[in-house]
C-alpha cells in the first residue's frame, strides 16, 4: 500500500493560523456573547430559585405528618394541619379532571382528526382564547351558573370552574400530540382498511396516548394551584368535605386565607401548604415528562 | 401434461397477460383549481409488475393514489374520468372507498410500520378484516415478506424498533396479510440502502405470482429489472407556470427502453431531461 506523505514545502502555508485567538474579534464577540446569554439565563432562573428556597425555609418547620393528617386548625387553636384542604383540593380536582377530559380529548379529536380546516382554525382560535379568559372571570362565570343558582357555595361549582380552565389547555395539548402522528401511519391504516374511527380509536390515540397523558397532568397541576375560581365556588371550611354540594377547603383558598391573618400558627400552615402545592406541582411536571419519554413521536422527530 | 392442457394454460396465460385489473379513462386529478394530472387513460394486467417512470412532478404517485381511493383523504383532491377495478367503477358514488382499499393493498415510499408490536402490525389490518387464525396468518405473511426467520423470536417487539429495510418488508407483509388482488407500491426502496432494496426487489419478483403489482420508481436501472411494463409520465408547465403530468408512453418494459416511441422518453432514458 503506498502512503501518502503530507506535501512538503509551499502547501504547509495553508495550514498555518488555524489555531484559535482570542486576539481575533470573531473569537472575541462569540465568548462576550456567551458571556452574556450565560448570565440573562441565571436571572431568568432567579425566580424559581429564590421561591423553591423561600418556600422551603419557611414551610420546612411544620411539614411532618400533622400536616397531612390533621383538620385545620381555628383562629387561635394550636396544632393542626391541612388534611382536610389537601382532601379538598383532591376532590375538586378529581372533578374537574372528570368534566374536562373526555370533553377535551373528544374536542380535540374532532378538531385533528375530523373538521375541515376552517372549522378547525376557528375552534382553535375559541380555545385559545378560552385559555386567555382570566381565571377570576371563570370564577365569577361558575359562581353565577351554580352557586347563585343552587343557592349554596359548593365542591361541584369549584369543579366545574376548574374544568373551564383545564378544557383549552388539554384541548390544545392533545390536538398537538395527535397532530404529532405522521399522516403515513393514517394512510397506513387507511390502506388495510380501516374506516376512519378504528383508525383514531385503534391507532392514533394509542399512539398519542403518552404525549396526552403529560398534558392532562399539566393541566391538573396547573388546576390544583388555581385560587381565584375557587374563592367564589368551594368557598372554605375547616373541616373534612362533606359532600359535593357543600363548601370545602383547598389548599389554594387556604394559603390566601392564613396568610394574612395574625395568627402565628396560621400562617406557618399556609407556608407548609404552600410548599406542599409546590412540591404537587413539581411532581407532576416531573411525572408529565416520564410519561413523554415513552411516547413513539415526539417534537424532535 | 398432455399438449392439449398445455396449450390451454398457455392461452390461460396469454389471456392474464391481456386481463386489465386497473383501468382509467381520462383521467384527471386537480389538487384545488390546479391540474396535477392530465388525461391518463392506461390498462394494469393481471399478474405483472408495472412501473412508473419519469422526473418528479409528473404525477404517477398522483395516479397510484387514485387507483385505492387514497387521494380522499387528502383535501382539496378532486378527480375526473374514470377508474376501474376489473369492471367496477371505483369511483361511482354507491363505492365504499374503505372496501376499494381493503381489495387494493399498498406500500408507501417512508417505511409506516403502526406504532405497534410486530405482531400487532399485521393482526390490526387482519382483525379489521374479519380473518381468522391470526397466528398462521402472520407467520405466513412474514414469511411471504422474507421477514420471518428474521422476527420470528420478537413478534412482541415494535415495528418502530427494526430497521429500514425491515420494516419496509413489515409494511410489505402487512399488505400482502390481507389477500389483496394489487399491491400498489410508492417507491418502495427509495429510503432503503441497496441492499435493503435488492431484498425488496426479490421478494417483487416472487410476489408477482399472487398479486398484480404497480410500482412507482424513480430508478430507471430498477424499472428494467424488475417491471414487465413500464409506463412513462412527464411533467409540462401550463399556462401560469404549474406543472401538471401526463402520460407520454406505456409499453412493455423493454420496448420503453430500447425503442422509445417518444421523444421525451428517450431523452427522460437517455438522461438528456431538466
Amino acid at each position: 500500500m503506498t502512503s501518502i506523505a503530507p506535501t512538503q514545502n509551499s502547501d504547509q502555508s495553508a495550514a498555518q493560523g488555524m489555531d484559535r485567538s482570542f486576539a481575533r474579534p470573531q473569537t472575541l464577540m462569540d465568548l462576550v456573547w456567551t458571556g452574556i446569554a450565560f448570565t440573562l439565563l441565571g436571572i431568568a432562573l432567579l425566580p424559581l430559585l429564590l421561591v423553591l428556597g423561600y418556600v422551603i425555609f419557611k414551610g420546612i418547620g411544620r411539614f411532618n405528618l400533622d400536616l397531612f393528617t390533621q383538620q385545620i386548625p381555628a383562629a387561635l387553636q394550636p396544632g393542626g394541619g391541612v388534611g382536610s384542604a389537601i382532601a379538598g383540593t383532591l376532590l375538586t380536582v378529581a372533578i374537574a379532571t372528570l368534566i374536562s377530559v373526555p370533553l377535551s380529548i373528544l374536542a380535540a379529536v374532532y378538531l385533528s382528526e375530523f373538521s375541515s380546516k376552517n372549522i378547525a382554525d376557528w375552534i382553535r382560535f375559541a380555545t385559545n382564547a378560552l385559555s386567555g379568559v382570566p381565571s377570576i372571570i371563570v370564577g365569577i362565570f361558575a359562581y353565577g351558573m351554580f352557586v347563585v343558582t343552587i343557592g349554596k357555595f359548593s365542591a361541584l361549582a369549584g369543579g366545574v370552574a376548574l374544568a373551564i380552565l383545564m378544557l383549552p389547555l388539554i384541548v390544545r395539548s392533545t390536538d398537538e400530540a395527535l397532530q404529532l402522528v405522521p399522516q403515513d401511519v393514517r394512510w397506513a391504516s387507511a390502506v388495510v382498511g380501516a374506516s376512519q374511527f378504528q383508525t383514531v380509536l385503534q391507532v392514533i390515540l394509542p399512539a398519542a396516548l403518552p404525549t396526552i397523558l403529560t398534558g392532562i397532568t399539566l393541566a391538573i397541576a396547573r388546576a390544583a394551584g388555581e385560587t381565584a375560581p375557587l374563592i367564589f365556588t368551594t368557598l372554605f371550611s375547616q373541616f373534612w368535605p362533606r359532600g359535593l354540594f357543600e363548601p370545602i377547603p383547598t389548599l389554594a383558598v387556604l394559603i390566601y386565607n392564613f396568610a394574612t391573618v395574625p395568627f402565628q400558627n396560621q400562617q406557618e400552615i399556609a407556608w407548609a401548604a404552600s410548599l406542599l402545592l409546590v412540591l404537587l406541582v413539581l411532581l407532576s411536571s416531573l411525572f408529565a415528562r416520564w410519561i413523554t419519554r415513552k411516547s413513539f413521536y415526539s417534537q424532535s422527530q | 401434461m398432455p399438449p392439449e392442457t398445455e396449450k390451454k394454460s398457455a392461452d390461460q396465460q396469454a389471456k392474464n397477460q391481456t386481463e386489465a385489473v386497473l383501468r382509467t379513462e381520462a383521467l384527471k386529478v386537480f389538487y384545488g383549481d390546479k391540474l396535477a394530472l392530465r388525461d391518463v387513460s392506461i390498462d394494469i394486467p393481471k399478474n405483472q409488475i408495472t412501473a412508473f417512470i419519469g422526473p418528479s412532478g409528473c404525477g404517477k404517485s398522483t395516479l397510484l393514489r387514485c387507483f385505492n381511493r387514497l387521494n380522499d383523504l387528502i383535501d382539496d383532491c378532486r378527480i375526473e374520468g374514470k377508474a376501474f377495478y376489473r369492471d367496477k367503477d371505483i369511483y361511482s358514488s354507491s363505492v365504499d372507498p374503505v372496501e376499494v382499499r381493503r381489495r387494493i393493498g399498498m406500500v408507501f415510499q417512508k417505511p409506516n410500520p403502526f406504532p405497534k408490536s410486530i405482531y400487532e402490525n399485521i393482526a390490526y389490518g387482519a382483525r379489521i378484516n374479519r380473518k381468522e387464525n391470526l397466528d398462521q396468518l402472520v407467520e405466513k405473511s412474514l414469511q411471504q415478506a422474507a421477514l420471518w426467520d428474521e422476527v420470528k423470536d420478537k413478534l412482541k417487539e415494535s415495528g418502530l424498533s427494526l430497521s429500514g429495510g425491515q420494516q419496509q418488508r413489515l409494511c410489505i407483509a402487512r399488505a400482502v396479510s390481507l389477500e389483496p388482488e394489487v399491491i400498489l407500491m410508492d417507491e418502495p426502496t427509495s429510503s432503503l440502502d441497496p441492499i435493503s432494496g435488492q431484498k425488496i426487489e426479490d421478494l417483487l419478483e416472487q410476489l408477482k405470482e399472487k398479486f398484480t403489482i404497480v410500482i412507482v420508481t424513480h430508478s430507471m436501472q430498477q424499472a428494467k429489472r424488475i417491471a414487465d411494463r413500464t409506463a412513462f409520465f412527464n411533467a409540462e408547465e401550463a399556462d401560469h407556470g404549474d406543472r401538471f403530468g401526463y402520460l407520454v408512453e406505456y409499453d412493455k418494459t423493454e420496448s420503453v427502453f430500447k425503442q422509445p416511441q417518444e421523444q421525451a422518453t428517450k431523452d427522460y432514458i437517455e438522461g438528456n431531461f431538466g
